[in-house]
């Protein structure tokens, strides 16, 4: 099964080879990653999602809170989330094309944030099916540059990831 | 005018505070070898007697003295390496170290911060090479940070699940001409790092609820007993309940192996009762174990039967191979000590009926094999012998430091260890070349110790070069070299499994053992027959003074027995070349 784990770590050079040393020295995947510092300077944030079954998904958790320089993490599977990914996208976007290309952007809510006659570049939130559904409907061949950023993700409600 | 003697700085360089550190640690006796970006700091180590150092032969031998000692003391060993070649050299004892979670603090030398990335002289990035081998590692980016950091090295590498850390220090923050203020903290707190200081009282109250009601329970005595110097609670923990005990390969002395409720090692060159008991069992109280591959063999028929209490310090090595029913994150001593209170304070006592009933069965299960082996008529030594008259001249108190391979198993099978910390040997890595560095390491802090190091022709030659170093300190280790010509374990198993092709597993031209020994000093026998056998070891260890190489001629054809079949259950073993369970 697919998990998003939130990581708090402290933003300290050489914390982040140390989870991605720890995936692939523990034969654990990666499908996305994503870390930045958080509001607070000391502490960096990083979302990971992984696959495996639940005895895997507990070393997953068990082996990243053994690093000295994790702080406290959540599977955030475990409880309703939210969890977005965002996405820039050229697309080839000339002749007839170009207005059936901006129809699209505007049902799936994204943004047209550069412009050339032959190209549009796209910005584009939401989770992954979402994102996968757009490249689907504009069509593989029309696709000429893509960038995702891994998925973020953040409990609903009350809950906190905090120190 | 007079100041308060508190309002006295000093003022010191990088060099300075890191010898200062560790002589505020209380650190006794440094390991290791100099280089061009350590200069500065055996500049200052020179300047002051109250840190000893050690100049060892190999980078890699320094490693393995400072974790014997750690194993024979309980504290972090400590070791300075130069950068580049000298921190790779250590990596082998560091990751030795790790498998079997040693406290070791190894400082190395890293070239000057400005030339860091440039591929520059002696240069490796040792912080990444380290990594998956270390339990944490530091860069020093500031000077000022280095006795705080140390203080830190030392705090992680001791508490918790102990391991070894490194501290990479660059030249230029060890430059004797920058100084900066002096202060060691006396503790350190890590907002990231909490390790448990006792387990949950609610989920011992519910292991002690399951073993006073067990009908064939088995304790399971592993490292983190050892380590955790848990051994007397566990022992009486063990007696209280009437409970049999088999100790790992780490665990050998965590429960005295004298007694009667000792069955052996578990695993693939455990013993019959031990295996056969664990199989059995309906309780399987681990203390201190990681249940690994050479000790669980499949694990999906690993004791079908048993309910599994699992104590460890390390939540990550909970239910990682074997599923826990009842998991219990923390130091086995507190926790053994908790459940004896419980024990005290409980209406109810384990169950006397059923316990005597699994004892009638697991003495019929000692009969069968007992560690028996056969001896030739010929008088060409058995190495199991060997270990046995070891035993009998040392009183069976000796530190054994062992090398790996066959001659590793038999010392574990047939030296009989009463006390914990006295059996050293690389359980987890498996690291040819640890047992002569490990004995010197702890003769150097008990000399008055008998300090064994039982090893092979194959091993021993990964470190001989440290017969110098002995020389040089005066370290009169006794070392029984269980000599079969080959390296044994291998060629065992391409005798079992490979039809007996001895690929690459007989060694030619060996040197003269004795003429060696001698080129540096030191005495040698040769042992070719039983019955020269005591006479020599007498003479050898009557030899306080000497370090004395003990040329064992033994059996080539000899193989460690039992053996688990592989991919099977625990009951699934070779007893002899022809007997199988
Ligand atoms: C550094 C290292 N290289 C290779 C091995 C694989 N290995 C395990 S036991 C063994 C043979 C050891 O030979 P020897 O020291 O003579 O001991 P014996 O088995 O003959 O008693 C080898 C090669 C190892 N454990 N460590
Ligand atoms: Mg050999």
């Amino acid at each position: 099964m697919r998990h998003i784990i939130a990581v708090l770590m402290e933003n300290e050079a050489g914390a982040l080879s140390r989870v991605v040393g720890l995936f692939s020295q523990r034969n654990f995947n990666i499908e996305t990653l994503n870390v930045a510092p958080t509001e607070d300077p000391t502490l960096s944030r990083l979302t990971v999602t992984t696959t495996g079954n639940d005895r895997v998904i507990e070393q997953i958790t068990k082996q990243l809170n053994k690093l000295i320089e994790v702080v406290k993490l959540v599977d955030l599977t475990d409880g309703d989330h939210i969890e977005r990914e965002m996405m820039l996208i050229k697309l080839k976007a000339a002749g007839q094309h170009r207005d059936e290309i901006k129809r699209t952007v505007d049902i799936f809510r994204g943004q047209i944030v550069d412009v050339t006659s032959s190209v549009y570049t796209v910005q584009l939130t939401g989770d992954q099916p979402k994102l996968d559904a757009f490249i689907n409907a504009i069509g593989e061949s029309y696709v000429l540059e893509t960038v995702r950023s891994g998925v973020s993700g953040i409990a609903r409600g009350e809950k906190v990831l905090s120190i | 005018m007079l100041l308060a003697e508190e309002y006295i700085v000093e003022m010191l360089s990088g060099a300075e505070m890191v010898i200062r550190s560790l002589q505020d640690e209380g650190v006794e006796y440094i390991y290791g070898y100099p280089g061009g970006s350590v200069l500065h700091i055996y500049d200052a180590l020179f300047q002051q007697d109250k840190v000893k150092h050690v100049l060892v032969r190999h980078e890699q031998a320094a490693t393995h003295m400072a974790d014997a000692y750690a194993r024979a003391s309980g504290k972090p060993g400590v070791v300075f390496v130069t950068s580049g070649p000298g921190a790779t050299n250590a990596v082998t004892g560091i990751a030795t170290a790790y498998m079997d979670s040693i406290p070791m603090v190894v400082i190395s030398g890293q070239v000057m911060s400005h030339l860091i990335g440039e591929d520059a002289f002696q240069e490796t990035d040792i912080l990444g090479v380290s990594r998956p081998v270390v339990k944490h590692n530091f860069a020093i980016k500031d000077a000022k940070d280095i006795p705080e950091t140390i203080k830190k090295a030392f705090y992680v590498a001791s508490t918790g699940r102990p391991g070894p850390v490194v501290v990479d220090i660059p030249k230029d923050m060890t430059a004797p001409t920058d100084k900066f203020e002096y202060n060691y903290p006396a503790q350190v707190e890590m907002r990231s790092y909490n390790p448990a200081t006792r387990g949950h009282s609610g989920q011992i109250k519910k292991a002690m609820d399951m073993m006073v009601a067990a009908k064939r329970p088995v304790i399971l005595v592993g490292g983190g007993t050892i380590g955790g110097r848990a051994s007397e609670v566990v022992t009486e923990l063990a007696q209280k309940m009437n409970f049999p005990v088999s100790t790992t390969l780490m665990g050998l002395g965590g429960y005295p192996a004298s007694d009667r409720q000792w069955l052996g090692m578990p695993g693939m060159h455990g013993s019959y009762e031990a295996n056969m008991a664990l199989h059995h069992a309906d309780l399987i109280l681990s203390l201190g174990a990681r249940f690994d591959d050479r000790v669980t063999n499949a694990t999906e028929k690993f004791c079908p039967t048993a309910r599994v209490i699992h104590v460890d310090i390390d939540p990550s090595s909970i239910s990682k191979t074997i599923a826990a029913d009842v998991p219990i994150v923390g130091p086995t001593k507190s926790v053994a000590t908790e459940m004896l209170s419980l024990l005290a304070k409980s209406k109810t006592s384990p169950d006397k009926s059923a316990l005597a009933d699994w004892w009638g069965q697991i003495d019929q299960w000692r009969q069968r094999h007992g560690g028996r082996y056969d001896t030739h008529a010929d008088g060409l030594l058995k190495p199991q012998q060997v270990i046995e008259a070891v035993h009998k001249v040392t009183n069976g108190d000796a530190y054994v430091c062992s090398d790996v391979g066959q001659h590793q198993m038999f010392a574990a099978q047939y030296y009989k260890f009463d006390k914990p910390n006295r059996w050293i040997n690389s359980g987890g890595l498996g690291t040819m070349g640890f047992g002569f560095p490990a004995a010197m390491g702890v003769k150097l802090h008990y000399p008055d110790a008998e300090v064994v190091c039982v090893t092979g022709e194959g091993s021993f030659q990964m470190n001989l070069q440290e017969l110098s170093t002995c020389s040089q300190y005066g370290l009169p280790v006794k070392i029984i070299c269980l000599n079969n010509g080959s390296l044994g374990m291998v060629r065992q198993w391409q005798d079992m499994n490979y039809e007996s092709r001895h690929s690459q597993s007989y060694m030619e031209s060996l040197p003269d053992f004795e003429k060696l020994a001698a080129a540096y000093g030191h005495e040698a026998i040769t042992v070719a027959n039983e019955a020269e056998l005591m006479p020599a070891l007498e003479k050898a260890f009557a030899m306080k003074d000497k370090l004395v190489f003990m040329n064992i001629l033994v059996d080539a054809n000899e193989h460690v027995y039992p053996m688990q079949v592989p991919k099977a259950s625990m009951r699934d073993m070779w007893l002899s070349k022809s007997e199988r369970t």
